[in-house]
């Protein structure tokens, strides 16, 4: 029980890239990238986690203490959930492009680089 | 390759690496330990600069750098798309007709929820060092509640509230003054992004130095970043159409 | 690991599947959009609340928009395509 959040992390680490490898439409492609994302966002908080204890903002009521879970790790997901969804974006961007230009969306059917 | 070769190499390199996972996980520290060498450091390093919220903390002043990287990364993003989205040179943008058949109801709660979320984005980036919150959520607030205009109203709507040039300059604003906070830093105390501005009383509005400034500056990117996003795609999918088509 | 914990580790893991096992796009959102709402609840049965504010609003409002969006236009495009060799 004690290594349960970090075995959720790798499955959807590991179920993000089955659906990478199985898909057939470039947006569950992406979708499934950002499953396998989320997975290391769990990861990193699991690894930061202490039990019984709190978050690490203070205020009036909680005074400034040692007896807060890791706020390193909290820093680099928060930045990384904002600026994975502009890739996302910029994802979504390429794949409408090649939809134009090929006229289909599954990764099975394109062509080749076009010369 | 085809489908079936590709589930094979999958499931042979996504076992080896299951297989690995499984061996790292059980022999990590166990999950809920209470030894935390970051945070015994982070922690006390934050409440010596005066600053409530202990991950804006660690973002914007004892790791700003690698927040310096992120919002460049995001403006890089911005960049790409909107070049990307762009109209080809067989594609015009009509102008929209104004039909609004939203229910009457989605109509109310939008424009009702429009002011409040404003609002509530502005104050989640400017309490960013106090509370939970920041320049990265309070931005993505403050678009997301911009574009109920388009979700209650109708697109003519929200293309009026939005001047996209005056979003690019806003955008350019906000990453300009990170930088300029950061040589500031030089300038003043020999190191790049070192804060330098004087910190106040802990958990009030005016504390932690240059951390709700760097807070503003990164909310104004995220916003306009993310209006402009959105603002490719709203317009690829009703504006522009391939010459010869309606 | 409290019971909250377990729970909400377990959610997480189900929706994620969830997600991967939609196969059409448009359903795909609305899963996502669960996923995003299961892992905000992680988070902050995890203590982070600042993380989980963050999830919520790019998870909740702006990825499920612009892949709404990108479908929109996907289909749109093939459906001119498709007009265009028919005539």
């Amino acid at each position: 029980m004690n290594v349960y959040a970090y075995f959720v992390a790798g499955w959807l680490l590991i179920v993000g890239g089955y659906g990478i490898v199985r898909s057939r439409h470039m947006v569950h492609a992406i979708v499934s990238l950002a499953v396998a994302q989320a997975g290391t966002y769990v990861l990193l908080l699991a690894v930061g986690y202490q039990n019984n204890v709190t978050a690490p903002v203070f205020g009036s009521t909680e005074k400034p203490t040692k007896q807060v879970v890791d706020p390193v790790v909290q820093a680099m997901t928060l930045t990384d959930i904002v600026v994975s969804a502009t890739v996302t974006a910029l994802l979504l961007a390429l794949a409408v492009q090649v939809n134009k230009r090929q006229g289909t969306v599954d990764p099975d059917e394109l062509a080749a680089l076009e010369g | 390759m085809s489908r079936r070769v590709r589930l094979v190499v999958f499931l042979i390199g996504g076992g080896a690496v299951a297989a690995l996972l499984a061996i790292a996980f059980l022999s990590m520290p166990h999950f809920g330990r209470s030894e935390h060498l970051y945070r015994d450091l982070a922690v006390p390093a934050a409440v010596k600069h005066v600053t409530a919220n202990v991950v804006s903390s660690v973002n914007f002043d004892q790791r700003g750098m690698d927040t310096f990287g992120e919002e460049t990364i995001l403006i890089a993003s911005v960049v790409g798309t909107a070049a990307l989205l762009r109209p080809a040179k067989e594609e015009t943008e009509r102008r929209v007709p104004d039909t609004g058949r939203t229910l009457g109801a989605t109509r109310l709660v939008g424009y009702l929820m429009l002011p409040v979320s404003l609002v509530i984005g502005l104050d989640v980036v400017l309490h960013g060092h106090v509370t939970p919150g920041g320049g990265f959520q309070g931005g993505v607030v403050l678009a997301t509640g911009l574009h109920l205009l388009y979700v209650s109203g109708s697109y003519p709507a929200l293309d009026r509230l939005r001047p996209l040039e005056l979003f690019d300059i806003v955008d350019g604003v906000g990453a300009a003054t990170f930088a300029a906070v950061g040589l500031a830093g030089i300038a003043f105390a020999g190191s790049f992004l070192a804060n330098v501005v004087s910190f106040g009383t802990f958990g009030a509005l005016f504390s932690a130095g240059t951390v709700p400034i760097l807070n503003v500056a990164v909310g104004m990117e995220v916003f306009a970043g993310i209006v402009a996003i959105l603002a490719k795609f709203l317009d690829q999918d009703i504006t522009v159409v391939k010459e010869g088509d309606q | 690991m409290t019971a909250l914990l377990v729970l909400s580790l377990t959610l997480v893991g189900v929706a994620g599947t969830a997600v991967v096992l939609s196969r059409r796009p448009e359903r795909q959102v609305v899963t996502y959009s669960l996923f995003g709402l299961t892992l905000g609840v992680l988070f902050l049965a995890l203590q982070a609340p600042d993380v989980a504010l963050s999830q919520v609003t790019v998870g909740g409002a702006v990825t499920p928009m612009m892949i709404l969006l990108a479908i929109r236009t996907m289909d749109k495009d093939q459906k001119q395509r498709r007009e265009r060799e028919d005539s």
